[in-house]
């Protein structure tokens, strides 16, 4: 873990849906260039957690400090931060009714107020790094949905974040089309992108990740170095979860 | 049951030959209905009241067009007023402030259940209850009040429909890309919305149409005749039918290519979902 100052510092978060305790006094932190993997079972508040680093959720306790500024503040102007703060959802979530360039200009022009020609240059540059440049013209509908989501990590790459989350951005592609967003993220850590990546796909978070967080039941329960925690993990709710994910036809109940 | 082998009396009818027959009696009900019309039908005195040639040349020729023109004026700046308060009151109804929800909740449930033709009369009746106060540009400025009115209310609950019909995760990525709340609906969400409403908002055009037929409560003069206060006219100085079946006719130029319209940009929406 390089840097002194972490970009990413959450303390003491907490988060209720309802009567449901989703996130458990969260402690949590991220360096600058920081690839971290979350792993965990459904329902065990990784992507409450990742959503509440950009306030989509709005946790009921603690604080979410980005680039040194608390976004938990109630002063704090949420939409500059999320400027720095790339997202990638599940299910693409691009806009139907623009073509994958116009996705990626649309903010580029509205939010930091980019004349068409330079916001145009920009979203083709991004475009290209996910290796859709031949596709700028198209709508969502006529992409696969690995290019769909390619077009969305262009489209938050386009704003020029200091970090990047991810949550589970293969979970709704064809078992054929993961490779290719996998690849496209791959380059980008190599690229020294800051990445927080909620994910299922454990091989990515062995070969890419700093570090590898477990979660489970809205607390995390341990985390380390992928080779550690991936082939020696010391809790035994870690090594249960990796049983079933690795090998799910060996599960036996 | 009833088998050919045991040599049963009666063999029922199977299920293709019961149905020709059925189709045949009902054949034979339309030609026996059709036969009876036109044998007891007056069909002469039918076609000088309806179809009167030379009356149907005049009243094209006298005023037709100047009052689909005005039945199309009439129209157009109602809904266009309809669907600016209508988009108004659905944002209301969506709003964190209670009162405005309350507000525009209100306003729907009173207007939409008014008839169209009091709330003409209302308008109306504005200047004998408030001596001075007059309208702009009349008589346009009273019968698009009359009509927007109408129309808000039932577009805006048809424009909140199609605002929650569009998936949360576009205002989270519109968000999530810095854009602020009032940005996202604007640039995804409405334009989104839209989309989905152009079947509904196509009904509601053509209904305010046909209400726009009322105008003739607020009292016109001959210059300013729709389509219907038109041929009513021509046909109370005509004694004769014609004229009105002319100006329905009108209606048909109208409402015709404009299903034709929106079939078309639904297609072209379609293509960019």
């Amino acid at each position: 873990m390089a840097g002194s100052d972490p970009l990413v510092d959450i303390r003491g978060l907490n988060k209720h849906f309802g009567s449901n305790h989703v996130l458990r006094d969260i402690d949590f932190s991220v360096s600058a260039g920081e690839v971290v993997c979350v792993i965990g079972p459904s329902g065990s508040g990784k992507s409450t957690l990742l959503r509440c680093i950009n306030l989509l959720e709005e946790p009921q306790g603690g604080t979410v400090v980005v680039n040194g500024e608390d976004l938990t503040d109630p002063d704090c102007d949420i939409d500059a931060a999320r400027r720095h703060i790339g997202m990638v959802f599940q299910q693409f979530n691009l806009f139907p009714h623009h073509s994958a360039l116009d996705n990626c200009v649309l903010a580029l022009m509205t939010v930091l107020k980019k004349k068409r020609p330079e916001a145009e240059r920009i979203a083709k540059a991004n475009l290209e790094r996910v290796g859709l440049a031949e596709k700028m013209d198209a709508y969502p509908g006529r992409l696969s949905g690995g290019q769909q989501q390619r077009v969305a990590i262009a489209r938050a790459l386009s704003m020029g974040p200091d970090l990047m989350l991810f949550d589970e951005p293969t979970s709704a592609l064809d078992p054929e089309l993961v490779g290719e967003v996998l690849a496209v993220m791959r380059r980008l850590a190599d690229e020294g992108m800051t990445m927080i990546v909620v994910t299922h796909e454990i091989a990515f978070a062995r070969e890419v990740a700093d570090r590898v967080v477990f979660m489970d039941g809205g607390g995390i329960v341990e985390q380390g170095k992928p080779a550690q925690l991936l082939s020696d993990p010391r809790e035994p709710r870690t090594r249960d979860f990796l049983k079933r994910v690795l090998k799910p036809a060996e599960t036996d109940d | 049951m009833t088998t050919s082998e045991n040599g049963a009396p009666r063999r029922r009818l199977s299920p293709r030959r019961r149905a020709q027959r059925i189709r045949a009696v009902q054949y034979a009900v339309l030609i026996a209905a059709i036969g009876a019309a036109v044998m007891f039908a007056d069909w002469s005195q039918v076609g000088r009241t309806f179809f009167d040639p030379g009356l149907m040349r005049d009243t094209v020729a006298h005023g037709l067009w100047r009052a689909l023109w005005n039945t199309l004026v009439y129209t157009a700046g109602g809904f266009v007023i309809g669907l600016v308060a209508g988009t108004l009151l659905a944002l209301m109804r969506l709003s964190d402030v209670a009162p405005y929800r309350w507000l525009a909740t209100l306003y729907i449930e009173f207007f939409r259940g008014l008839p169209a033709l009091v709330v003409f009369m209302a308008f109306s009746l504005l200047p004998l209850a408030f001596p001075g106060l007059a309208m702009p540009w009349p008589p346009y400025g009273t019968v698009w009040a009359a009509l927007g009115i109408v129309g808000s209310a039932y577009m805006a609950e048809t424009i909140r429909a199609g605002i929650q019909a569009v998936p949360k995760g576009q205002i989270e990525a519109a968000r999530s890309l810095g854009m602020s709340s009032g940005q996202a609906m604007w640039r995804v969400t409405l334009p989104q919305a839209f989309r989905i409403m152009i079947p509904p908002l196509t009904n509601e055009l053509i209904m305010l149409i046909k209400d726009s037929s009322l105008v003739f409560i607020v009292g016109l003069s001959a210059a300013n005749f729709d389509l219907t206060k038109f041929g009513r006219a021509a046909a109370n100085s005509n004694v004769n039918i014609t004229p009105l079946v002319v100006a329905g006719l009108g209606y048909l130029i109208i409402t015709l290519p404009l299903s034709i319209i929106v079939r078309r940009m639904e297609a072209a929406a379609s293509k960019g979902r």
